[in-house]
């Protein structure tokens, strides 16, 4: 395995940069980056929504988001595939479609990690600031909000790993990411499928691993700030 | 100022409020008293909004204050609301949950707000606080920071909801001395509470609330010397004898 | 204006393919979720036991299977496992439908794994107490576990399994990548020959969906009697 590492390292960690478009580890983290910068807008409003009184907001919000929660990642990137050149009239790049699919994808889990958030405000708090008259988006804005997302950065970063892991799926149209570029390399070298497809877990084990474990310290960092400052209430 | 018509409130089956009719005029201090689940505090929430009556008017200085025309932060901008939690923003700290509102709401100036909000400090007699935390302060100067951002937006009348209850009996003295001070400075003040010596001391009228219903209301001194209703003689006594 | 056409989609072979493809992949689920739910009470009561080397195994084990992406633990299985054993096994694993069997085995250590963390959640909110009775009645830690632990356990956790479950649902569309003909990729078989994709995917989305709900129906179900018989 280690010969592999050797020969073929740098094929899987930044496919055939700089003499060609970029490809396997760098191309995966691309576009798990540009998917949660690109959905988490949005997640933030499809969040919101979902805590509305009103039901004409409500209820399409929470149609939409269960209907994409009950969807394979897979069939949605074949939707994506399908939809995008219909919608826009020409083709797009395989990446942009994978990156377009996971933002669908996410901004649905996302967005019930905003739910949550939202929710988990002590009502209280609001009633004061709406006793202030603040209305409901200041209160939102300045209220809810700014302590709602602080608390929701390790669900964040948590969606963030299954967006690393779903970028896998881009093999299925031929995105060169990292599970694509090791089946290239397995095609080449044809006799030791298990070493380099070994390899290619471990690669993610070690990246979404130590994503967790940073996730683990920053949880404890907000457990701590959180308990100090709800002691007195 | 304040006054109540035919106001009928239920949760479900349950009625929380039974025909109350009750005036409150200006610079005059009441108090609401009774037994626990008597609905005095859905009695003073309705006043802002806070809950919602189903039969009734309430007007606050003469405008009806659920009329369509009425825009409820505007109101509620102008009833201060005191509640028993604080419910203090705890990312802010206490100089900003001061000037949060007047800067948002009233469009003020962040250092007339700051200006305005020292003052109200001092008031409380927390200058030295200003920069700390919620989390950093006692219960009690959690409380009076509370009544000094309900202060914040210059509101004409304040109501105060339990503002003791949660608090150890040792901060009980420093939070009831703000409010008395407010009291004899001519503010408009509903209080629920139990502390009825508070309510001797500024109350002008106490009102006997019991499963919704005003049973009693009377002056302090005779509320307390010659309490009328039979169920406000059990509740005095019972306050007696806690 | 674009017409659809679900109607040659609903008769004939298409009919029949997409038929086969549900049943494949109502198949290919209930078999991984048995395997799947069956190998994380064991999972669970091994991490639980004290023993050391069982507890480090274990925890190598979910974590490998929490971090690697379904399909990649698909690929190791399909392509890679076989390198590794005999010429007979091989055979005969290739006779007998190779891509489900892979399928299988990968998606239920997938779905243990996460549903063993569900299940241990359930046994630390169980009060020692508990555990302590069962063996001080004479009970042995596998009895114990059994009869008394992992039952108030498993339906503690009920919510998230059924959570996974939907999860494992989904998952069983990886397989479509190495050849199992089951919704996904008879979906995308069709639409590969009649460019009907819209129809072709709707219906596929639509089965899905009947079947999350329907899960979680049972889901619902099994809450409400579980808290009617005094469980919480």
């Amino acid at each position: 395995m280690l010969q592999i590492l050797q020969d073929y390292g740098i094929l899987l960690l930044v496919g055939q940069f700089p003499d060609g478009p970029i490809g396997g580890l760098a191309l995966t983290l691309f576009i798990a980056i540009s998917g949660l910068l690109c959905s988490f807008p949005i997640a933030i409003l499809v969040g919101v929504a979902r805590t509305s009184q009103i039901k004409v907001i409500y209820y399409p919000v929470s149609a939409l988001v269960h209907a994409i929660r009950g969807l394979p990642a897979l069939l949605i990137i074949f939707w994506a595939y399908f939809i995008i050149p219909l919608v826009l009239g020409r083709t797009i790049s395989g990446i942009a479609t994978v990156i377009c699919a996971l933002v669908v994808y996410e901004i649905a889990f996302m967005g019930e990690v905003v739910r949550a958030g939202v929710e988990s405000i002590p009502k209280g708090q609001v009633e004061a600031a709406r006793s202030l008259g603040m209305s409901y988006f200041k209160t939102l804005h300045r209220i809810i909000l700014p302590q709602a997302l602080y608390q929701m950065i390790p669900s964040i970063l948590n969606q963030f790993i299954n967006l690393i892991k779903n970028t896998s799926l881009g093999y299925i149209i031929s995105v060169n990411e990292l599970t694509y570029s090791a089946y290239q390399v397995n095609s080449q070298l044809l006799i030791r499928p298990f070493e380099v497809y070994f390899l290619l877990a471990l690669i993610y084990f070690l990246l979404c691993w130590s994503l967790g474990l940073l996730i683990f310290q920053i949880e404890k960092r907000i457990k701590i700030h959180r308990q100090i400052s709800t002691r007195s209430i | 100022m304040i006054s109540f018509e035919n106001v009928d409130k239920w949760y479900g089956n349950y009625q929380a409020l039974n025909q109350i009719n009750e005036t409150v005029g200006k610079g005059e201090v009441v108090v609401i008293c009774g037994p626990s689940g008597s609905g005095k505090s859905t009695l003073i929430r309705t006043i802002n909004r806070l809950e919602p009556i189903n039969a009734g008017r309430i007007t606050v200085n003469g405008i009806d204050i659920h009329d369509k025309s009425v825009n409820v932060n505007r109101l509620r901008s102008e009833i201060g609301f005191v509640f028993q939690q604080f419910n203090l923003f705890p990312h802010l700290s206490v100089l900003r949950n001061i000037m949060l509102a007047p800067m948002d709401v009233h469009h003020v100036s962040k250092i007339e707000a700051k200006e305005h909000a020292i003052l109200l400090l001092e008031k409380v007699g927390l200058a030295n606080k200003a920069e700390a935390f919620p989390a950093q302060l006692s219960g009690g100067q959690q409380q009076r920071v509370a009544i000094a951002r309900a202060l914040a937006m210059n509101p004409p009348v304040m109501l105060f909801d339990e503002p003791t209850s949660s608090l150890d009996p040792e901060m009980v003295t420093e939070v009831l001395q703000v409010m008395k001070q407010l009291a004899h400075e001519g503010m408009t003040m509903i209080c629920v509470t139990h502390e009825m010596g508070f309510a001797r001391e500024v109350a002008d009228r106490i009102l006997f609330l019991d499963e919704g219903v005003v049973l009693e209301r009377a002056t302090p001194e005779n509320f307390f010397t010659q309490p009328q209703h039979k169920r406000a003689k059990k509740f005095i006594a019972d306050i007696r004898h806690a | 204006m674009i017409s659809l056409d679900f109607a040659s989609l609903l008769q004939g072979k298409y009919a029949g393919w997409l038929i086969a493809g549900a049943l494949k992949t109502i198949l290919l689920f209930s078999v991984s979720w048995v395997i799947a739910f069956l190998l994380s009470l064991v999972i669970a009561a091994l991490r639980s036991c004290g023993v050391k080397l069982f507890q480090a195994l274990m925890f190598i084990f979910v974590g490998y299977h929490r971090n690697v992406p379904g399909l990649v633990q698909l690929f190791v299985w399909y392509f890679g496992i076989p390198q590794l054993l005999p010429q007979d096994s091989q055979s005969w694993i290739n006779a007998n439908g190779s891509e489900f069997i892979y399928g299988c085995i990968a998606l239920s250590l997938n779905a243990a794994a996460y549903m063993s963390e569900d299940i241990r959640s359930g046994i630390r909110s169980l009060p020692t107490a508990q555990f302590e009775a069962a063996r001080a009645l004479g009970l042995t830690y596998l009895s114990s576990m059994r009869k008394i632990i992992l039952p108030q356990a498993v339906r503690i956790a009920v919510p998230p399994l059924v959570n996974q479950t939907l999860g494992l649902l989904k998952s069983t569309s990886l397989a479509m990548i190495i050849g199992v003909a089951e919704m996904t990729y008879t979906s995308h078989q069709i639409e590969n020959e009649n460019f009907k994709t819209f129809e072709a995917f709707a219906i596929a989305s639509i089965f899905y969906w009947s079947c999350s709900f329907f899960l979680i129906a049972i889901g619902t179900a099994l809450s409400r009697y579980l808290r009617s018989t005094g469980v919480d």
